[in-house]
């Protein structure tokens, strides 16, 4: 048989999620952003909710995801996604509310939003991408930046005398009583990319349903910050983000009632 | 015995040659374009052995500009 015989819209078994518009995105080659913003789409799509559905993105490299997913966003100010996605909720119950938010937005300008949402029990979805380093601004020391780790502002190495210890936020998250859902997820082989999905997919059902805040934390690489291929920068997550950052749930209540 | 067939199509102006399909194929199907570059100046994918495929999609999953498209049949 030959390839041509192969491919045949019969046979098709994935095909690219139709609420990815057509535009090229930005991301360097390799980027986990673009996996999660595919995962979004499909999940979405699946789920039924393009109508429905509100993102609101953060400054940071995921600052253009309106660009690419087509589905109503808001732009929050840095840090204040999760302040707005409160906002939007409250006024929309009906629709599905998510943040999208990188570690530099998430953990470091906007902590105290986040926290506060999560303790509140807001009913949105977070999805937040640690990548442990600000990607958009050239690689600079994020709080989650881990010990001994090199980047532009520490080039011999994170020191906790001096910088401080990584900040592990979704275990503080999963303390509050407002969350629904913690889970911590990668997306650096086909079998943690399914995970992924989904924990998305519960986190948007979560969110449907007026359930109380769900994180889905997602550990990936930013392989220019890091200054690697994208291959080594998955080798190197799997070495060392995993020890600090270690994959699976955090707390799901729904499963603690089952 | 069935045999599963498979194939992909690259989208080759969408990819940037991460090369991270290449990694994720379990069959040794996929590689990177030696000697051409698409508009942008990418080394694109392309299926090097396609006698190989079975159409497992791991290489459509993790591709992150979401060019890769699968198709599988059962052969009798």
């Amino acid at each position: 048989m030959e390839n041509n015989d192969i491919i045949k819209l019969e046979n098709r078994v994935y095909k690219r999620p139709a609420l990815l518009n057509e535009a090229h995105m930005h991301y360097c080659p390799g980027c986990s952003h673009g996996v999660v913003h595919k995962l979004v789409a499909e999940v979405i799509e699946e789920l039924g909710l393009q109508e429905r559905a509100i993102g609101v993105s953060p400054v940071g490299c995921a600052v253009f995801a309106y660009n690419y997913i087509d589905i109503d966003w808001l732009e929050a100010a840095h840090g204040r996604a999760t302040a707005m996605a409160t906002a939007t909720k409250r006024l929309m119950p009906d629709k599905l509310v998510f943040t999208y938010q990188g570690d530099g937005d998430f953990a470091a300008i906007g902590t105290c939003e986040s926290i506060h949402s999560c303790n509140r029990g807001e009913s949105i979805a977070i999805i937040f991408i640690n990548n442990a380093i600000y990607g958009m601004t050239g690689g600079q020391m994020a709080p989650t930046t881990l010990l001994g780790q090199k980047t532009a502002t520490c080039p011999y190495g994170r020191c906790a005398d001096l910088n401080g210890y990584p900040l592990s936020i979704t275990p503080l998250l999963a303390q509050l009583d407002g969350t629904r859902y913690v889970t911590r997820q990668s997306v650096h082989t086909p079998a943690n990319v399914r995970k992924t999905k989904a924990a998305i997919k519960k986190a948007f059902l979560n969110s449907m349903e007026g359930k109380g805040t769900s994180v889905v934390e997602v550990v990936s690489t930013c392989n220019t910050g890091w200054k690697l291929t994208p291959e080594k920068a998955n080798k190197w997550m799997e070495e060392n983000m995993f020890a600090k950052y270690p994959l699976g749930d955090l707390k799901d209540v729904d499963a603690k009632n089952e | 015995m069935a045999k599963i067939r498979g194939a992909v199509t690259v989208n080759t102006e969408r990819c940037k040659g991460c090369n991270l399909c290449v990694v994720a194929c379990p069959c040794d199907v996929l590689a990177l374009m030696q000697k051409e570059v698409n508009d942008r100046g990418y080394h694109f994918a392309y299926m090097a052995n396609p006698d190989k495929c079975i159409g497992c999609q791991s290489c459509a999953l993790v591709c992150p500009d979401a060019c890769i498209e699968v198709y599988r049949v059962v052969e009798k």
